[in-house]
């Protein structure tokens, strides 16, 4: 059986690129996130107004991105907007860090859309009441609020990316998946390098996910060990 | 202090409100009964512009609110709202709902917002669940803590959008206990209520309202003893 007759020593004959291939991959996400958060966000806060030159360009942008392959946009970023652009190519981790920066954008603007408008709007109502500015109601009232929820769908989204992250191999960026090709291309062997490559995602996808369960749990309104314990004296005076 | 003159609000074709005129006097307390969709809710949302009036005018001692040039902001801070679903703050203790307007607003320090809240708590009788979350009380503490919430930003007036109504039976007399005792203190009040034991007892004028009109007001021995319009009497059969 060929199956059985693994050769790992291949695997770590081309350690190197795996090692190389993790780091790229980590850029590439971390860098996309961090982008299409800012970015999202902004987005997100556009497609809440009621101001139409406000919304209408962030829902076109918003459903473009979301509407066509990420693959494809990444041919076109490096292949025909960068080119145009700088007259020759910035090479593949511009071109994929701005590709996964931009459809990352798209879809943390609708994560944050869909946290703000899940707040009652009870809450807006009653910090207005009390005063507050628009501004300062979504700072003090609903972000916090509505940044709770946001966690778990954003940690999904960086799960995504990290995992779409793969098809920016395409522009021949060498990271985890490209090294997994380089080795079939050597040794005519499929399944040790594939599988390693998805070991690795898979590692680092759920790495990520105890993150975000991390994070969730110090977010919640129970916890909060500070509160607790300060000032109890002051209750019974 | 608040006078209201041909008040007119609609929402898209639905004329809400068909015109109302009236005057609250300084320390006085108006009740609003009606049945539902009669448009008291929307009326007192229009005192604090939480809804926009489509027309007419509203005065807050001798300020016209509903003016573009008003600073909406400002007239808030002077009037108190509480509201049917209690609306506090779920990410901040009961400290921090009641502290976070006047550090915010009025620019208070910490420790004297902190007295403060610690003195509204101990009056709505509280004190002890200042570190407490929302979730954590029950209906009535919850609607306790709105109301000494809002008083935090001493307001001219304060008002109640049926403020016993998300309630259980058994906790209702621990908010309406509360409200009257703001009643006998001078709180100028408007409180749109179903509870017409407590309008009998504390309005000093009762407010029928119903198609988006007021039907008829007067002292709640009027309203409830001798009602002159055939709707009052209608509505009163119902519910007395």
């Amino acid at each position: 059986m060929e199956i059985l007759d693994f050769r790992w020593d291949i695997i770590w004959n081309y350690r190197e690129y795996f090692i190389r291939g993790i780091w790229v991959t980590l850029i590439l996400t971390i860098c996309g996130f961090l982008g299409g958060f800012i970015f999202g966000v902004f987005l997100g806060l556009g497609k809440n107004s009621k101001r139409k030159w406000l919304y209408w360009p962030c829902k076109l942008y918003i459903d473009l991105f979301r509407g066509t392959p990420l693959l494809v946009q990444i041919f076109i970023i490096h292949l025909a907007v960068i080119p145009s652009i700088f007259g020759h190519s910035l090479g593949f981790m511009v071109s994929g860090i701005a590709a996964l920066i931009l459809n990352c954008a798209a879809y943390v603007a609708e994560i944050i859309r869909a946290g703000i408008q899940s707040i009652d709007k009870g809450q807006m109502e009653a910090a207005r009441s009390l005063g507050l500015n628009h501004f300062q109601a979504m700072r003090k009232v609903i972000l916090p609020q509505a940044f709770r929820r946001m966690i778990p769908p954003l940690g999904n989204e960086f799960i995504t990316l990290l995992k779409d992250s793969s098809l920016v191999t395409v522009i021949a960026a060498n990271d985890i998946l490209y090294a997994a090709k380089v080795v079939s291309g050597t040794y005519f062997r499929f399944w040790e390098p594939y599988l390693a490559a998805a070991a690795l995602y898979l590692i680092l996808t759920f790495i990520v996910s105890k993150i975000v369960s991390f994070i969730e749990k110090r977010f919640s309104v129970e916890y909060n060990p500070r509160k607790d314990k300060k000032d109890e004296g002051r209750v019974a005076a | 202090m608040i006078k209201i003159e041909n008040l007119h609000k609609s929402f898209g074709s639905l004329d809400v409100l068909k015109g109302i005129d009236y005057e609250i006097r300084e320390k006085e307390v108006v009740c609003v009964i009606g049945p539902s969709g009669s448009g008291k809710s929307t009326f007192l949302r229009c005192i604090n512009l939480l809804e926009e009036a489509t027309d007419g005018a509203i005065y807050i001692d001798g300020v016209k609110i509903n003016d573009p040039n008003t600073d909406i902001n400002k007239i808030r801070t002077e009037v108190g709202m509480v509201f049917q679903q209690f609306n506090l703050f779920p990410h901040m203790t009961v400290l921090e709902n009641i502290t976070m307007a006047p550090k915010l607003i009025r620019k208070m320090n910490k420790k004297d917002a902190e007295n403060l809240a610690f003195e509204l708590l101990q009056k709505v009788g509280l004190r002890e669940k200042a570190y407490n979350y929302p979730q954590q009380l029950s209906g009535g503490q919850q609607q306790r803590v709105a109301i000494a919430r809002a008083l935090a930003m001493k307001p001219k007036v304060m008002l109640f959008d049926e403020p016993t109504s998300a309630l259980d039976p058994e906790m209702v007399t621990e908010v309406l206990d509360v409200m009257k005792q703001l009643a006998v203190e001078g709180m100028t009040m408007v409180v749109v209520t179903h509870e017409m034991g407590f309008a009998r007892e504390v309005a000093d004028r009762v407010i029928f309202m119903d198609g988006g009109v007021i039907v008829e007001e007067g002292p709640p021995e009027q309203i409830f003893g001798n009602p002159k319009h055939e709707r009052t009497k209608a509505f009163l059969s119902k519910v007395l």
